[in-house]
Parts: C-alpha cells; sequence; structure tokens
C-alpha cells in the first residue's frame, strides 16, 4: 500500500515517519504550489474553502505517484472539513481513481480515536511498537515547535533578510534525517544551534503579533502566503495561537497558563460553533491579556466559523483595546494586497505603540 | 529652498506633489498610469519639474501606491510606503483634528480610522469594482455623460432611483431597467451614487465606528454627487481638501521628509531620468517547488534590481549577475 496524506506545514515530515515506522510507504507530499492549488480548484466545488482544494490537488499530485490509500483528519460539528474526506474520495471516483481512505479525528483532540485507528494502519506490529512509534512522532513534534518558535523569535531580529529562514530550513532537514528518540534529540539541539547562530540585533524590540484563526491555513504557509515569514521581515515576532503539540506548550509559554481560549470567549460566544471559531474570540482576548500588539486572524474564503469570529472583532477589538486585522483567503487572493494590508498594519501598530509610550491616550481608541 | 516628492503610482492614476518644508503644496501632476507606471512616472517628473520654484532642490523623495516599489527603484526614493499609511498621514496634514478618511480611487476603496492623530483601523477593498471610480466612469461613458457633469447632475434629481448596488453587473442591468421604464437620467444618476455610497459602506466601511471629522479623497471626491450621497448617509459633514485627488502622493512627499531627517542626503536619481530607457522582464525560478516570479529592472543595460522570490536568492544582484 502507498499511502497519501495533505500537506500542512511541519506536521508533513511526522506523518512520513510514522508511516514508514509501521512499515507501509508513504507518498510524501510536496509542499503546496500554485499549480497545486489550480489542480485542487479545477474539481472542487468553487465555494469549497481553500484548504479543502489545496489538499484535493496534493491528492491527485500523490495518485499520479502511485498513492491507492489516504489518510486524512476530519472533524465534528457546524465546520465542513468533517465532510470533506468523504467528498475528495467522491470527486476522486469522479475522476476515475478509487484510492481508500482513512479517515483521523484530530489526535490531540481524541487521543483514543487516533489510537483505534491507528490500529489499522498498525498491521502485523505489537502496541509496545505502535506505542513507541506515537512517543517518537511525539517528540518530533516537539522538536519542530520548538524549532518554529525559535524562528519567529529570531527572524524580526535578523541582521540579514531570510537568514533565519535558511538556518530554519536547515534545521528541517536535520530533524527529517532523524529517525530514533537519540537522533531526534540530537538534532533538535544541532537546528536550534543553526538558528541560534543567525547574527541577530539584541537591542531590537519588534512588535508582537498572534496570528489566529482555522488551523489549516495557520499551519501551511502556502495557504497563508508565508504570512510568519513576511511579518518577521516587516520586523514583527509572531506566535500562532495553533501549534502542533499545541495548547499546553502555547500555555505553558505564556506567562497566564490558566488562560484557556475558549472560557475567555465565553461571554462573547457561549458555545462551540466549530472549527477554531470560538477559540480565535477568545485568543483575541487572550493576546491582548499578554500585551501584544495586534493579531492577525486568518481564515479560508467563506468559512462560517471564522466569519462569525469575525463579526465579533470590532467589539472586542475596541473593549481590549488591541487592533485586529481579518485576512480571508481564497484562491484569488494576491499577494500584493495582502502584503499592503500587513505593511499598513504594521505602521498602526508602530504609531499606537509610539503614541502610547507617550502616555497620552489611553489604549482603548 | 527644500523641497520634497510625493509619487502615488497607482493602477489608474499616477501622481506627484511637490512640498517645501512646511507641507504647503507648490505643485502637482495628475495623469493617467495607462498601464505603464515607468512612462508615467517619466512623464510626470518631466512636468513636474517645469513647475518646480527657481533655485530649489528636491532633498528627499517617497513613493506609494500598487507600484510603489517599482518607482522606488525608478527614481531612487528616500521611503517606499503602503498607500493606507500614506493616505492616512495625508489626511492628518490637511485636518489634524480627522477622524475618518473616506478614500475612493479608480480601482481600490480604504477606509482609515484615525483616533488622536493615529491610526486606529482600516479596511480596503481591491476585489469589488462597485464600489470604484472605474465603475463610475464606466457608468458615466455609458450614459453619454461627461464625468465632470456627473455630480452636479446627480444634485438636480428630485427623487433618486433605487439601484442594486451590490454588484457593478447587477447595477448596470437595474440601471438599463430604470431607463427603460422612464425615469428621469438625473434620478438614475443620483441613485447610482446612492448605490456606490451604500456600497462603501456595507462592504469596506461594515462595523466601522465613522466619527466626524470625516475627510473624502481620492479620485471620485470630486464627484459632488457622491460627496452629497456620503452626508446624506452619513449624516455628517463630509470634508473634501483642495488636492484630493493626489492625497496619496502628498501624504509619501510628507513621508520622505521625515524619512531624509534620519538619514544623510537623498537617493533621487534627479529629473533627468524620465529621458532614461529603463527595461523591465521577468521570469519564472524553477530551484524550488515555490516557483517564484522574478522581476528585473534595468537602467540601459544594467541591471538596477531584482525582486519576487521568497528565498532573496534573486535579489543578490553579485551573485547572478
Amino acid at each position: 500500500m502507498k499511502i497519501g496524506y495533505g500537506h500542512m506545514g511541519t506536521l508533513t515530515m511526522v506523518i512520513e515517519m510514522i508511516l514508514e515506522e509501521l512499515g507501509h510507504e508513504p507518498v510524501v507530499p510536496d509542499r503546496p504550489t500554485r499549480q497545486t492549488l489550480a489542480l485542487g480548484a479545477k474539481y472542487a466545488p468553487e465555494f469549497a474553502c481553500i484548504p479543502f482544494k489545496i489538499v484535493l490537488g496534493t491528492y491527485l499530485e500523490s495518485i499520479s505517484r502511485g498513492a491507492d490509500l489516504f489518510v486524512s483528519g476530519g472533524g465534528y460539528g457546524p465546520c465542513r472539513a468533517g465532510l470533506y474526506g468523504e467528498l475528495h474520495g467522491r470527486i476522486l471516483k469522479d475522476l476515475g481513481y478509487n484510492p481508500g481512505f482513512i479517515f483521523f479525528f484530530p489526535p490531540l483532540k481524541k487521543p483514543f480515536d487516533f489510537l483505534r485507528k491507528l490500529s489499522r494502519l498498525k498491521g502485523r506490529f505489537s502496541w509496545v511498537h505502535l506505542a513507541r512509534t506515537i512517543s517518537k512522532a511525539w517528540a518530533k513534534l516537539t522538536a519542530l515547535d520548538e524549532l518554529e518558535l525559535m524562528a519567529q523569535k529570531v527572524r524580526p531580529r535578523e541582521l540579514t533578510r531570510g537568514a533565519t529562514s535558511k538556518a530554519f530550513n536547515r534545521g528541517l532537514h536535520y530533524l527529517h534525517q532523524a529517525k530514533s528518540r537519540v537522533e531526534i534529540g540530537e538534532a533538535c539541539a544541532a537546528a536550534l544551534a543553526e538558528i541560534g547562530k543567525v547574527p541577530y540585533n539584541p537591542e531590537a524590540d519588534p512588535l508582537k503579533v498572534g496570528i489566529i484563526g482555522e488551523i489549516y491555513v495557520q499551519l501551511e504557509p502556502f495557504a497563508n502566503l508565508f504570512l510568519e515569514e513576511t511579518l518577521g521581515h516587516l520586523g514583527v515576532e509572531v506566535r500562532r495561537s495553533i501549534y502542533l503539540t499545541s495548547y499546553t506548550r502555547h500555555d505553558v509559554l505564556s506567562t497566564r497558563g490558566d488562560m484557556n481560549s475558549r472560557t475567555m470567549a465565553k461571554p462573547y460566544l457561549a458555545q462551540k460553533i466549530g472549527g477554531h471559531g470560538q477559540n480565535s474570540v477568545g485568543d483575541v482576548i487572550r493576546y491582548a491579556g499578554l500585551g501584544y500588539h495586534g493579531v492577525v486572524q486568518l481564515a479560508p474564503f467563506s468559512c462560517i466559523p471564522e466569519i462569525v469570529a469575525k463579526s465579533l472583532m470590532p467589539h472586542l477589538s475596541k473593549e481590549y483595546g488591541i487592533p485586529v486585522l481579518s485576512l480571508f483567503i481564497d484562491e484569488q487572493t494576491g499577494p500584493t494586497g495582502v502584503l499592503t494590508r500587513l505593511e499598513a498594519f504594521v505602521d498602526l501598530m508602530e504609531q499606537r505603540r509610539d503614541f502610547g509610550r507617550l502616555g497620552s491616550v489611553s489604549n482603548k481608541a | 529652498m527644500d523641497l520634497y516628492l510625493g509619487i502615488d503610482v497607482g493602477s489608474v492614476s499616477t501622481n506627484l506633489v511637490i512640498i517645501d518644508r512646511d507641507s504647503n503644496v507648490l505643485a502637482y501632476e495628475y495623469l493617467r498610469t495607462r498601464g505603464q507606471p515607468i512612462r508615467a512616472v517619466q512623464d510626470g517628473l518631466k512636468a513636474i519639474e517645469q513647475k518646480m520654484p527657481a533655485a530649489a532642490a528636491i532633498c528627499g523623495v517617497g513613493t506609494t501606491g500598487s507600484a510603489r516599489t517599482l518607482t522606488g527603484v525608478v527614481v531612487g526614493a528616500d521611503t517606499v510606503k503602503n498607500e493606507i499609511t500614506a493616505h492616512a498621514v495625508a489626511a492628518g496634514l490637511v485636518k489634524p483634528e480627522v477622524q475618518t478618511v473616506l478614500e475612493l480611487g479608480g480601482q481600490d476603496s480604504k477606509i482609515i480610522l484615525l483616533r488622536h492623530g493615529v491610526v486606529t483601523d482600516f479596511a480596503m477593498n481591491t476585489i469589488c469594482a462597485a464600489g470604484t471610480g472605474s465603475f463610475l466612469d464606466h457608468q458615466a461613458a455609458r450614459l453619454g455623460i461627461p464625468i465632470e457633469e456627473f455630480g452636479p447632475m446627480a444634485l438636480r434629481s428630485g427623487s433618486p432611483v433605487h439601484i442594486a448596488g451590490r454588484c457593478s453587473v447587477f447595477a448596470e442591468s437595474d440601471m438599463v431597467h430604470k431607463q427603460q421604464i422612464g425615469h428621469l437620467t438625473e434620478d438614475i444618476v443620483a441613485g447610482l451614487c446612492n448605490a456606490l455610497v451604500r456600497n462603501y459602506l456595507n462592504n469596506v466601511g461594515k462595523g466601522k465606528e465613522i466619527l466626524p471629522p470625516v475627510v473624502f479623497q481620492g479620485g471620485v471626491a470630486a464627484n459632488i454627487g457622491i460627496r452629497a450621497a456620503f452626508e446624506k448617509a452619513l449624516q455628517l459633514e463630509v470634508f473634501v481638501p483642495p488636492y484630493h485627488h493626489v492625497m496619496g502622493a502628498l501624504g509619501a512627499a510628507h513621508l520622505a521628509r521625515s524619512a531624509v531627517m534620519k538619514k544623510n542626503g537623498t537617493s533621487f536619481r534627479g529629473f533627468s531620468i524620465s529621458a532614461l530607457d529603463y527595461i523591465t522582464s521577468s521570469f519564472e525560478c524553477k530551484g524550488c517547488p515555490n516557483i517564484c516570479e522574478i522581476v528585473n529592472i534595468s537602467l540601459e543595460s544594467e541591471l538596477l534590481a531584482r525582486w519576487g522570490s521568497r528565498c532573496g536568492k534573486w535579489e543578490n544582484l553579485e551573485e547572478h549577475g
């Protein structure tokens, strides 16, 4: 069985490792490109969201490379993503392909369900071997997050534009090569050392921006037009509301570990609305509390949970005194328009910071 | 006399403004870009040079607009700034206490909110044609009305008709329908002004707290019909500054002044560049799956700059020649 899967940022290499450990032959997806998106958009319903189109494009590319089974994440509730695997399957069937599918629910949200389905993939291997694989995967995920967090910190301070990204990519390569737990530990240290070698300005006082919104467009740089890197090059330190090893890690790193986005969202949005809609509401409040200078809300165009969250943004922005820029992305989104908005947003945050330092106005503009 | 030059190269128009140390406008040029930004900048420079006061020198240059990067290389800019910030700066110059900027240009429209002189929020529309100058241009041409008479005609209307303004295609068919059943042209024109304003406020202005003073700028601000429609919809006085159509360039000139104060002298290549031959070309880099579109700009066979690659490898001219 040659197993294909969608590309989602650094998660891609972890899935590759898991599949290899379980004796499968993974068809490792290439980073999505404009061609991938064009291919997906061609066969997807027009109003499907951009993650759907990118993943469909990736499946088609993987099929041409021999994939005959796809593993995919599903979801619950009002967000359409839960049905996407099914829809992908039907579209591929209409096109004359008939690959198998295994749908996983997000492993961090539903670990037991994840394990149950993994047992299908586990095949002849022992549960001990599977447990070891999972623990190794977790180690790699943790290392990848570590690497991203460091890159996000160094990039706005780098002296040579692009140096951090280059070091980061070298680090990813080290981690990709690492197969055992020991190797992962060594690779992680070496990767962090690479970024540590990037010459930076210790005096720099970058603006801090929280990136919130839908998971796929947050985690896949191609889908968000390389937002993190772009902001970093504009001198902004970013944090995402979602990392691979997410909440615990993020909450540990933030100074107030007990702050939970969903709980914080309650006074404004009392119920789950699917996707990360409720999180987005709470995340604005959380980042405001942490003293961030702004928030960028990322969402696929036509994403209902994020549209609902967006409607609360003007109110939250005013009440908590934090600027919010919402970017809704589809295959028509041009990088120039996004860059113009980001540049203006950075100017806005800088002005506010300078003005705030004069102490003549409250934050609640 | 120390002067500062601002250049705003947009999709429809190219504007140049020369200001003195106190940000007074001494000269300006407004011309059509016609899809050739470099040509437009060169023509504009040639024209505005004639209007330069004697014994004056350009001490700083700023560029803005969608061709800001390209123009920045061509003229040797001291600052390259996005148009949202440039427009906000300019509005603050003409009306320091401004809280809302409405900007309607040829192919986009913006709203900028300021409080205590600081930008607090903005929105920009570049997808929908129904809120832009190009749409008005097109409809005026279709009705056979010179665009200059469009505004005064709207003001003569006694009972504006309701036009579906959500989308320019629907608006057009609705207008044709209203014509066919016998409505007066001025009522249709006034209805169109209301529809455009409604569209703008419902899309770009959605969820924004519009407080006075309101400054209305961009090419469309010349249209008194649209201005009246804004005042009616907002129930606020709408101020149109004297240089409303070149505000982006004014903002860029002012930003250039601040920029040269922080550095030594200007990078301006001089007015003579209007006679030089700039050549742009582009190619797709096949080095990795990103497949970036790389743009080269050369001056008389000397490569000046290159951009477009995500990894930055093409930006270093020495490495690749």
